[in-house]
Formats: C-alpha cells, structure tokens, sequence
C-alpha cells in the first residue's frame, strides 16, 4: 500500500508536493479495486497529465491549475479541475465528465469520443478539433479553428467564437450564442429545428449553464466536400 | 520546443528579488528546452554604458581588459566579470570604439545598453542560472529562455535572448521561414543579423522599426505583417515589455497580472512560485495580439 497517501473522511488526498506524479496516476487507475470513489489532487502547480486514462466511476478534484493533457483519454470518471487547464483538457476523453472551472488553452476535447467537457471560462484556440462524440459546453469565448475537422458530437458555446470556426467540419453540432468571428471552409448556419432545441436544453442543464436555447444560432457542415467536386480539377 | 520566461515589475520593492524568480521561473521551464538557456536582465543605470560580453577563455581575454580598454580609450572604464561573461561599463560617446577594440581582441558582443546585461550559455537552465548567479540579480524587468535547437546550432551565440540594439532583446518559442529572404533586407538598413539564426532576424527586424521610429508596441505588429512562420516572441526595452503570438498561435502562452508584476510563460507552471499567483489575473494571449507594458 502506499504510505505517503493520507485518508480524511471518504476522500483520499492526493498531494503532489509528497507524491510524484506517476504515483497520483496509478492510484487513481487502481480505484476500482479500492473502497475509494472521490478524489481531490493538491499542489498540481501546473503540471502535466494529471488524473489521466481513469476507467473508473470516480469522482476527481484537482485543486488549482494544471498543464498539458489534463483528463486526457478519461473513462467514466468524473474530473473536477478548481483552476485552469492547459493544451489539451480531455483530449480523445471516451465517456465521463472534465469540468474545468477557469480557462481551457488550445484544443480541448480534441478527438474525443464521448463524454461531457464543460469549461466554464474561456478555451482559446482549435477547441474541439476532430472531436468524434464529445459534447462540449464552453461557458465563455472559444479561439480560432474549433471544431475543425470536427466529425460527431456538439459544441456548444455561451461567448464567441474566433476565426474558421467548423472548419472541414463533418456532422458535429455546433451551437453558438454569441458571435461568429468567421465560419470555416464548408461550415453554414443552419435551422435550428425542434429537435436541436431539445438536445441544446439538456446540454444547457447538464453544464449547469444558465442560457436559453433559443439564443443560439447553429452551423454544421454544408456537406460540399464530401465528394470531389470535378469543377475544381484545375485548382490542383 | 523551447521555454519563455518574463517578468516585469510595477513596484520598486520586489526589484531585489527579480533574479530569484526568474531563476525559478526558467528552471522550470527546462524540459521545454535543455540545450541552452540566458537572461537579459534590466538592472540598476550607472553613469555609463554597458557592454556584456562573453569568451570562452574569460581567464585569459578578461585579464587586464579593462585597463587595456581604458588606455585605449582615454576614459575611465568599469568591468565586472561573471563567469564567461563580463560587463564593461564606458562612456556613451566612447561606445563605437569600445565594440571595435572588443571585436579586435575576440570577445563576442551579447549586448549593449544602459540598463540591460545579458547572459547566455549552452548546457541545462539550471547550470546556466547558477553559473551566473541569476538568482542575486535585482532589477526592474528581465527575460529567459530554454532553447531545444531546431534553426541553428547549439552554441553560445544561438541561445536566447538577441540583443540587436541598445537596451533591447528578444526570446522567441517558433521557427521563421522567411528569414533569408528577410536578412537582405536588414542588411540593406543597417541591422544585418550575425548569427544563421532565425531569432536574430526577427530581434533586427524589431530594432530597425524602433529605429525608424516605431514604438514597441508598432514593431512588435509590424512582425505580423512581415515575419512568416510560428513564433511567440517576447521582448524587453530599457523601460517596456512585450509580448506577440503569430495568428496561428500553436506556441502555447501564457500571462499572469497582480498589482505588482506582469508575467510571462510558456507555461503555468513557471508561474507556480511567483507570489500572489493564486489571485493573479491569468490569461492566454490572442493570436495576432500586441500585448505591451511602458513604465
């Protein structure tokens, strides 16, 4: 058993200025074969990869900031981070919930499969890119190139949204209160039907974001290049 | 890869202490970048000019070099050796013979400037930061970096910060694809850069619009429209700090603001010592944005 790990009520405290990183890794990995199911990781002091490839129905709280990759490859967990997260929060995260509750650097949520990442500041560049069944809430603004490439999926945004937003965009939903900086190759506004009204709701609720789905707008992809276009053989 | 480090002070008290954190501040930032780390540090003004320099044989080429530079000149001169480096402090007027004599006799020139001294070398940040004793140096603003080489070789001359004009220097996260084109036209106004390197082009581009007139803040947009390639530059005056991320913005940046200093990282976690980090304003700079602090 570890030694250096100190039990307070239910909750098992992981501090990092006693335990090095690997070991705050491993011990959260092995919960399911503990009677641990909640979590809370001290003096992160930005580091990167912490409470990674969790494949467990644990409950995580990461007191302060964090750097690279934070929740990256998540399962079923549930990560909680107090402060800001660096480049890559959640990146290819499967199912569970990251909720970060400052800022998110470039590409959150990049190629994620499933889940829920709330981010409850701002995210700045590429948020979303390639994701593949994520659904993402940014309570704030998102940077330049989200979601591009993006194939499955919703991003839902409170703020703006940068430059090149959808870019190369597949079938990801992409909702946005505020306002579009510019829309990417292939990405157009489109109908919000009933349907897109109901699924932003329960995003809404579950993100804790207090927003009424009728003031976003939705962009999705125009479907145009899909197929190549023989039109457009001399541009090559 | 490579690692940004800056800190630029609102309040005279913490100014004994600037060393210490930037030290912190850069070691951190080693895994960003092992090969060479330096420091330009904005320090107290003497009566003079000051002219760092550096030899690989300091034993040898700063024996005697002040006095030497003295007779020379027919002026009193100071030095102040430090490791491979050493600081000459001379008489503005005395500053074009002073860099000819330095060059004559060997010495490579890492900066100019009535505030500034810069210190620069190969091997890990923390070896660097304790060979200088980076961490008892005061002063009102400096700069670091951690380099991991991609443009030019691992040498003294290719580690960061480039001084290209008096009391100015530049660290840059990123590579440039048109530094050669960029290089003649530097030459041609007077700022041709001495190194392959590309970090050097960008420092003279930026000298050569100050000296046209530019004010920081106007030098550092005009790398937006001029320079191509990735880059997060940041860059110290004698009075000012700035800092500019190319539009694409893939080097990561980030900024840290309390009511007694401006800070600069990579990373988080170069702020992670700083005091009063936890209630500090922390943002990621803009792409395309000029960020810039005058006192």
């Amino acid at each position: 058993m570890i030694a250096t790990v100190q039990a307070v009520s239910d909750v098992q405290i992981l501090d990092m200025e006693q335990i090095e990183l690997r070991e705050v890794n491993a011990t959260l990995q092995r919960a399911p074969s503990t009677n641990y199911t909640q979590f809370e990781i001290l003096n992160t002091r930005g580091s990167h990869a912490i409470a990674v490839g969790l494949d467990a129905e644990i409950e995580v709280i990461v007191k302060g900031s964090t750097g690279y990759y934070c929740a990256g490859m998540n399962q079923r967990a549930t990560v909680h981070v107090t402060g800001s997260v660096g480049p890559g929060v959640a990146e290819n995260m499967m199912s569970g919930t990251v909720i970060v509750d400052g800022d998110a650097s470039q590409y959150a949520g990049a190629t994620a499969h499933g889940g829920l990442l709330v981010i409850k500041g701002n995210a700045s560049s590429r948020c979303g890119i390639s994701m593949k069944g994520i659904d993402i809430v940014v309570h704030g603004n998102i940077g330049h190139m989200s979601a591009f490439m993006a194939q499955k999926g919703n991003l839902v945004v409170l703020g703006d949204a940068g430059d090149a937003l959808g870019d190369s965009l597949y079938e990801a939903r992409l909702f946005v209160r505020g306002s579009v900086k510019s829309l990417g190759a292939d990405c157009i506004e489109k109908e919000m039907r009933a349907e897109h009204l109901d699924i932003l709701a329960d995003l809404l609720a579950r993100a804790g974001a207090d927003a009424k789905p009728q003031d976003f707008k939705r962009y999705g992809s125009a479907r145009k290049l899909y197929h190549f276009n023989v039109d457009h053989a001399d541009a090559y | 890869m490579c690692g940004i480090v800056g800190l630029f002070l609102k309040k005279e008290d913490l100014r004994p202490r600037l060393g210490d954190m930037l030290a912190d501040m850069l070691i951190t930032m080693s895994d960003r970048g092992p090969d060479s780390a330096g420091i330009a540090i904005y320090g107290d003004q003497g009566d003079g000019h000051k002219i760092t320099v550096q030899s690989d044989t300091p034993d040898t080429a700063f024996d005697g070099l002040d006095t030497a530079l003295g007779d020379r000149l027919g002026a009193p001169v100071t030095m102040k050796t430090n490791d491979t480096h050493a600081v000459l402090t001379v008489p503005a007027e005395a500053l074009e013979a002073t860099g000819a004599f330095l060059e004559a006799r060997g010495l490579r020139i890492m900066g100019v400037g009535e505030a500034m001294e810069i210190y620069k070398e190969t091997g890990l940040p923390r070896d660097v930061a304790t060979r200088f004793g980076l961490r008892a140096m005061g002063g009102s603003h400096g700069i670091g970096h951690t380099r991991m080489a991609t443009e030019s070789a691992v040498t003294t001359l290719g580690a960061h910060p480039f001084s290209t004009d008096a009391d100015q220097c530049l660290v840059h996260n990123g590579s440039l694809s048109n530094h050669n084109t960029m290089r003649r036209v530097l030459a041609q106004k007077g700022f041709a850069p001495k190194t392959e390197n590309d970090t050097e082009v960008a420092a003279c581009y930026i000298s050569s619009r100050i000296a046209e007139g530019a004010n920081l803040g106007e030098a550092l947009s005009g790398t937006l429209e001029d320079l191509d390639g990735f880059f997060t530059f940041v860059m110290g005056t004698k009075t000012g700090f700035g800092v500019v991320r190319d539009p694409i913005a893939c080097k990561p940046a980030v900024m840290a603001e309390t009511d007694d200093y401006v800070a600069f990282g990579s990373e988080y976690r170069a702020f992670a010592g700083l005091p009063g980090i936890d209630s500090a304003r922390v943002w990621e700079p803009e792409p395309a944005t000029v960020y810039f602090w005058e006192r």
